[in-house]
């Protein structure tokens, strides 16, 4: 899939996705061991992202399969079209039970889900399995299945077996914390918040119109912002957004009362703002 | 590095030694990690750590052992760095220059030339080793800031809103050069003694297994990481109960499973699972000073709980017990101030200032039991010392009777429980009372307490 470290990384960068050194060896090595690939850390440091990016570089098809309270197999795996079935049955044709049977549990009322439709077929995939924490335990033990051998059992159908195994990226902001069995399965790679240098460049690249010296200064206060003990510090998210900001307002340096007026874009809780002011030393808000 | 031929020795050992850190690394990950190092080649160190760490852990927290480890294993260099030992002054003015141009390889080498110069003690080989502790003391980088930022801002012009960041940062990047220090310390030492040994015993652990009673402020800010989760954690599990008690709905894909038998014909509607009962949880914390690291810790815990679900109620005591839910309204993660909140919000002395589980555990039964019913789990937070006073053994009789559940989550090691004015052992004998020392034991202790 990849030649190299370097070659992961320079490929990921065409589609905007700027890779550590860190990522791009991960990336690398779950590629090369076939081995899927379980992604942590805080909310909007690009782990959703990347796995978009990688389905991208290497002209997969991206299958998201996203977790909530409650999915389910019939959410994530397939399930009958039961309306459909019954309509089938109803219209009532001269055959028997066992004739019908056989129809309705067929190709044709059958919905596949994310973890059935990543490994079917031959083109090549990548499956996200976004934001596992958020299922329940009970899905774990789905995904071990699926995860281990690739393979899905439809008692209908029989058993179906990748013929192509896809690239797996599993998502998760350590809400729940997922199962030894399931973390075993894994490479794991736990992505934080980015070296200065590397914000520098996410930014001046999203937000082309930011001189570098305003780039500089956004991503050193964001710095400053995340050694403070808030509530919820800034992500590379927030750094967008700021900088789409300030390039919205026309500003071309940082100054206390264009830091004081877009402080709300980059924290979201008020208590957060006023403490992250004072410690700025911004005149009262 | 050292020749690829020792790789295999290495990464065993390397292997061993997180594993005697409590990070669990089957053969399985061992295999992938020799794979790892197969694809990705010993040139670069920097990928090859990134590669054993993707294959050889499986959480966050575990990295923080990794590194150091790491470093003995896979050391940087070998022996002492080229040239002569360098003097005081032209170190520290090279360091200067490195810290103001945030340079991290020249930092890296002069932490390998400063511990060289200036870190060795003793003369015979038995005696004789590295310590960084002894090389900052000589060295004292602290006391360059002023410098630094004189350098900085001659260069930069010292303008700009961003300035005033500058002091923070510069503290930052010396934190960071005492860190290299360190490191290069405990590889010098490892090239003299036992690798294994070292690796094992000057490696702080990781935040999960660190003693709450002997945390250190900065093990207290990692932990406080390590607590999120696991009201996280503990929360799901009660409120995992509230959901599925909750659905009371006809499950149709089970119902029309069901219908095979009759033809396609849904004749009896599967019902989703009901759960009954809805836990209500009572904190009574231990606040007194024998107790503060873990009290700090638990009031990580309750605000987590508190943020997560709705049915907590949290008394503090010290010899008289209040009710602080009120308290913990703000939903703000900041122990320290939650905690003097609560000393200065609530009445939890009364004649004297040390504790007394006898008298707070008698007010609770007296003034709130009706906060405990058949529903409630109580937890007590707090070691059982009371002082050589009555540990009113009747009120917590009356407290486990009207409870679903009592759990006693004492933060001493069990040896200790009866020595001196422990009363634990008597307690013991009426509530479920366990060793709460560590996150991790917290951990486990959430995963094993309630059934899902
Ligand atoms: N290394 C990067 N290169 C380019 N863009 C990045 C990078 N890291 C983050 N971003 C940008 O940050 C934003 C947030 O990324 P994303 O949604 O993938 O975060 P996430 O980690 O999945 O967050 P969450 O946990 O909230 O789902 C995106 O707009 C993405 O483009
Ligand atoms: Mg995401």
């Amino acid at each position: 899939m990849f030649p190299s470290v370097d070659d992961v990384s320079a490929r990921l960068a065409e589609t905007g996705y700027l890779a550590s050194r860190q990522v791009a060896t991960t990336v690398f090595l779950a590629a090369r061991l076939g081995k899927p690939l379980l992604v942590e850390g805080p909310a909007g440091v690009g782990k959703t992202e990347l796995a978009k990016a990688v389905a991208e570089v290497t002209g997969s098809r991206l299958v998201r399969l996203q977790c909530y309270e409650g999915v389910d197999e019939s959410r994530a795996l397939y399930e009958w079209n039961h309306a459909k079935q019954l309509l089938r049955i109803s219209a009532g044709r001269d055959e028997t039970w066992d004739e019908a049977r056989t129809d309705i549990f067929g190709e044709e009322f059958l919905l596949p889900r994310p973890l059935l439709t990543a490994i079917r077929g031959a083109e090549p995939k990548v499956l996200l399995i976004d934001e596992t924490d958020k299922a329940d335990v009970e899905m774990e033990g789905l995904l071990l299945e699926v995860l281990s051998d690739f393979q899905v059992t439809v008692p209908e159908l029989g058993t179906i077996t990748a013929t192509r195994k896809p690239f797996v990226v599993l998502t998760s902001n350590a809400g729940r914390e997922l199962s030894e069995a399931l973390r075993r399965r894994c490479l794991f790679l736990h992505i934080g918040f980015p070296e200065e240098e590397l914000e520098r460049r996410i930014v001046r690249l999203k937000v082309p119109g930011l001189g570098e010296a305003l780039a500089e200064s956004v991503v050193r206060v964001i710095g400053a912002l995340r050694a403070m003990d808030l509530r919820k510090v800034p992500s590379v998210a927030e750094t967008i957004d700021w900088a789409r900001t300030l390039l919205e307002l026309g500003a071309d340096t940082l100054d206390e009362t264009v830091v004081r007026d877009s402080l709300g874009v980059i924290l979201k809780h008020q208590d957060d703002v006023l403490k992250a002011a004072a410690k700025l030393d911004l005149d009262s808000l | 590095m050292s020749t690829p031929a020792g790789v295999t020795e290495r990464l065993t050992g390397l292997v061993g030694a997180l594993r005697a850190h409590g990070v669990r690394v089957g053969t399985g990950e061992t295999v992938d990690a020799a794979r790892a190092v197969e694809a990705l080649g010993l040139a670069d160190r920097e990928l090859l750590r990134e590669g054993l760490a993707a294959t050889l852990l499986h959480g966050t927290g575990q990295r923080a052992v990794f590194d150091p480890v790491f470093d003995l294993y896979f050391p940087r260099g070998v022996g002492a760095p080229d040239g002569e030992p360098a003097d005081r002054g032209d170190l520290r003015d090279r360091l200067a220059a490195a810290l103001a141009d945030d340079d991290r390889a020249a930092l890296a080498r002069l932490a390998a030339e400063a511990v060289d110069g200036l870190g060795g003690y003793g003369s015979s080989p038995e005696s004789d080793g590295w310590s960084s502790y002894q090389t900052l003391d000589r060295l004292r980088p602290q006391t360059l800031l002023a410098r630094v930022r004189g350098s900085v801002q001659e260069r930069d012009g010292g303008v700009g809103f961003a300035d005033r960041l500058l002091d923070d940062e510069i503290r930052r990047r010396i934190e960071a050069f005492r860190g290299l220090v360190a490191t290069e310390a405990r590889r010098r030492v490892a090239e003299r003694r036992d690798r294994d040994e070292i690796a094992r015993r000057a490696v702080a652990p990781t935040a999960d297994r660190v003693d709450f009673l002997f945390a250190n402020r900065a093990q207290l800010a990692e932990l406080r990481r390590t607590v999120q989760p696991l009201a996280r954690k503990l929360a799901t599990r009660l409120a995992a109960r509230r959901r599925r008690a909750a659905r009371g709905t006809i499950d149709l894909r089970r119902t029309l499973r069901g219908s095979l038998s009759t033809g396609g014909v849904p004749l009896r509607p599967v019902l989703r699972r009901r759960r009954p009962v809805r836990p209500e949880l009572v904190l009574l914390c231990d606040v007194s000073g024998s107790v503060s690291g873990f009290s700090d810790f638990t009031m990580l815990l309750v605000q987590a709980l508190h943020d997560q679900f709705s049915k907590v109620r949290v008394f503090a005591f010290v010899n008289r017990i209040d009710e602080v839910t009120a308290l913990l309204d703000h939903g703000r993660a900041d122990p320290e101030g939650l905690s003097a909140r609560i000393r200065s919000g609530a009445t939890l002395t009364g004649w004297h200032g040390s504790s007394d589980y006898g008298v707070a555990l008698g007010e609770f039964a007296e003034r709130y039991g009706d906060a405990v019913g058949p529903r409630t789990t109580v937890f007590v937070l707090g070691d059982a010392r009371t002082n050589m006073s009555d540990p009113n053994l009747p009120a917590v009789r009356h407290i486990a009777e009207r409870a679903r559940r009592v759990h006693w989550l004492n933060p001493e090691q069990r040896a200790l429980w009866g020595t001196g004015d422990s009363a634990a052992p008597v307690y013991a004998e009426l509530v479920e009372m366990r060793e709460c020392r560590t996150a991790r034991q917290l951990g486990d202790l959430v995963a094993g307490l309630l059934p899902v």
